[in-house]
């Protein structure tokens, strides 16, 4: 994200301490409306929840009533909490990995003068158009014990599995729903930062003698590190709030093997009405997002991307 | 040269591959559509072998999707028109004007965006409901009539239009808002254009927040009834994948028609949705 935080062009130059009236007000006009939706619907909630989950609240109740930390302790001793967790950590280490996989490849053959670039592109991005309900359905279907995979196997002689009847295969396919569909949306943010790469490094390293694995190994792979950094971010992000794929995909079965955070979330606030349980829930989920983020951010040494 | 070829050659192939496996799911969704019950559970070609285009007509009767269609318009309309306007007006405030706790609201909002939505969803429920907006397309559109995403990306956009355009303006006598309507509105249609692309998409296949506030299928969008239907019609996969399709149909042809606005979008802000 290129984003700076400079103010408009006319105040640069010494501080001003005063403010102009006339834009003051217009500012706040031109304002108004996105800040109460926002303030209203995003930023007061933020801090309402941290409320909620410190209640046995159910949705309904006027009175929400305060029971300091023990939705909290009452996660740590949950196993179902566990399990979810456990699960979502797979789920998202699998999104990872193959989503800068994916992305790196797609992106890496797509870089280059060939025929068709556009057609690649589009039809690469296609999943990431597509509603989760309907590439969801899809796979589920696809995936059935009569549907189409199995069917496929069966002319090869091999007995597929109930892919989404078993513990590991459903999370695997469901790792496999998310990646495919995010595949064209890390392409293009890879293909970007490729084409943003200055050309010199590479002619330069190519005079050098510097071969194709060379150039990339030392060259590309550490200069494309804080989009790696991003893309991983995101990628954690998704499955951290992963809920429509799995809700149509498998519902959280089979026995809770697919049951990530986020349908955990559901289930205990909006099926069993738990409000304060499950805004616990979301808070360690956030603690966890930002956390691991901030590790991520330390370890890849996003904010320094020069070569070294 | 030849070797160059070659590397070409195989760029081709492992691509082909790649977009095989993207485009297959597509595929099966579109031949299922079109065949009997009975076909559907033997199939495994993934082109089209019978043409029973009845099935779309017969999905449509088994559930108000006419209704599902109408609400999603609804909403989507609702959403893109909000966030055209009140994304743009906070952009121009925060790409242009002085004023004070300027970066500090910046600062908020971008945090904002990195929170996940679950944190935010319960209290944000429990607001709608205590405004009594629950199975209402109000509940659907006024919570996200605006969005940081918008913000960032016109900010942007506003920010690279030189100031002297405006300056000239001004000497010949245009009031501040003025400017905006009719220096800057106009000046950045393709950045508007990139925005209510990528704010269709987002409502038309938004399901979470949608399934929390909707209950009766007068309000459903098309996502929550296509949700429905597969726990009512499960076994009557033609009829299941025939309904998706004309689900799906909407944002696949706004991607094919704006395709380079909707990859520019990502290129200058790196986000989605």
């Amino acid at each position: 994200m290129a984003l700076t935080f400079s103010s408009s062009r006319r105040s640069s130059g010494p501080p001003r301490p005063r403010y102009d009236r006339e834009q003051v007000l217009t500012a706040g006009l031109f304002l108004l409306p996105a800040l109460v939706v926002l303030g209203v619907f995003v930023i007061y909630p933020i801090v309402a929840a941290g409320q909620i989950s410190l209640t046995s609240w159910n949705g309904f109740d006027p009175v929400k009533e305060f029971i300091g930390f023990d939705n909290y302790v009452r996660l740590a001793q949950d196993p179902e909490f566990w399990n979810s967790l456990l699960v979502t950590c797979v789920y998202a280490v699998g999104v990872c990995l193959l989503s800068v996989a994916t992305g790196l490849v797609v992106a890496l053959l797509l870089d280059a003068p060939i025929r068709g670039r556009g057609i690649y592109r589009g039809i690469y991005f296609l999943p990431a158009v597509t509603s989760s309900v309907a590439a969801a359905i899809v796979w589920k279907y696809m995936l059935d014990p009569a549907g189409f995979v199995n069917g496929l196997l069966a002319q090869v002689g091999i007995a597929g599995p109930d892919w989404l009847q078993d513990r590991w295969l459903a999370l695997g396919a469901l790792t496999a729903l998310t990646v495919w569909k995010n595949l064209g949306f890390n392409a293009v943010l890879y293909l970007t930062a490729l084409q943003a790469l200055p050309q010199g490094v590479f002619e330069a390293a190519q005079i050098d003698g510097a071969g194709w694995w060379q150039r990339l190994r030392h060259i590309t792979l550490p200069l494309l590190a804080p989009m790696t950094f991003f893309v991983v971010v995101q990628a954690l992000i998704t499955s951290f709030q992963a809920f429509d794929l799995v809700y149509v995909l498998t519902g959280g079965g089979p026995q809770g093997g697919t049951e990530v955070l986020g349908m955990l979330m559901y289930r205990e606030a909006f099926r069993l009405g738990d409000f304060g349980y499950g805004t616990a829930i979301a808070f360690v989920t956030l603690a966890l997002v930002l956390g691991v983020t901030l590790v991520q951010w330390r370890a890849s040494g996003a904010g320094k991307s020069s070569l070294r | 040269m030849r070797r160059s070829l070659r590397v070409n050659l195989a760029r081709h192939v492992v691509l082909i591959a790649g977009a095989a496996f993207v485009v297959v799911p597509f595929l099966w969704m579109f031949t299922t559509a079109l065949q009997t019950r009975a076909e559907t559970y033997t199939n495994t070609s993934i082109f089209p072998t019978s043409w029973h285009w009845e099935n779309f007509v017969k999905a449509w009767e088994a559930a108000p999707f006419g209704q599902y269609y109408l609400n999603s318009i609804v909403m989507a309309v609702g959403i893109v028109a909000g966030h055209l306007v009140l994304d743009a007006l906070a952009a121009y405030a925060f790409a242009r004007l002085s004023f004070p706790f300027k970066n500090a609201i910046f600062v908020v909002l971008l945090a904002a965006l990195l929170i996940p939505t679950f944190v935010t969803i319960i209290p944000a429920y429990a607001i709608v409901a205590d405004l009594g907006w629950i199975d209402t397309y109000w509940g659907l559109i006024v919570p996200r009539l605006a969005d940081v995403f918008g913000i960032i990306l016109l900010r942007q956009f506003f920010t690279s239009i030189p100031q002297e355009i405006e300056d000239a303006a001004r000497i010949d006598g245009c009031s501040r808002i003025g400017i905006f309507f009719r220096v800057i509105v106009p000046l950045s249609t393709p950045a508007f254009a990139t925005l209510a692309i990528f704010s269709f998409l987002f409502a038309w296949n938004d399901f979470l927040w949608p399934l929390l506030v909707t209950n009766t299928d007068e309000v459903r969008t098309i996502q929550i009834g296509l949700a429905s239907f597969v726990g009512r019609y499960g076994t009557s996969w033609n009829y299941l994948m025939a309904g998706t399709l004309t689900a799906t149909i909407p944002s696949i042809v706004v991607f094919l028609f704006f395709q380079r606005a909707l990859v520019r979008g990502i290129a200058t802000t790196g986000l989605k949705d």
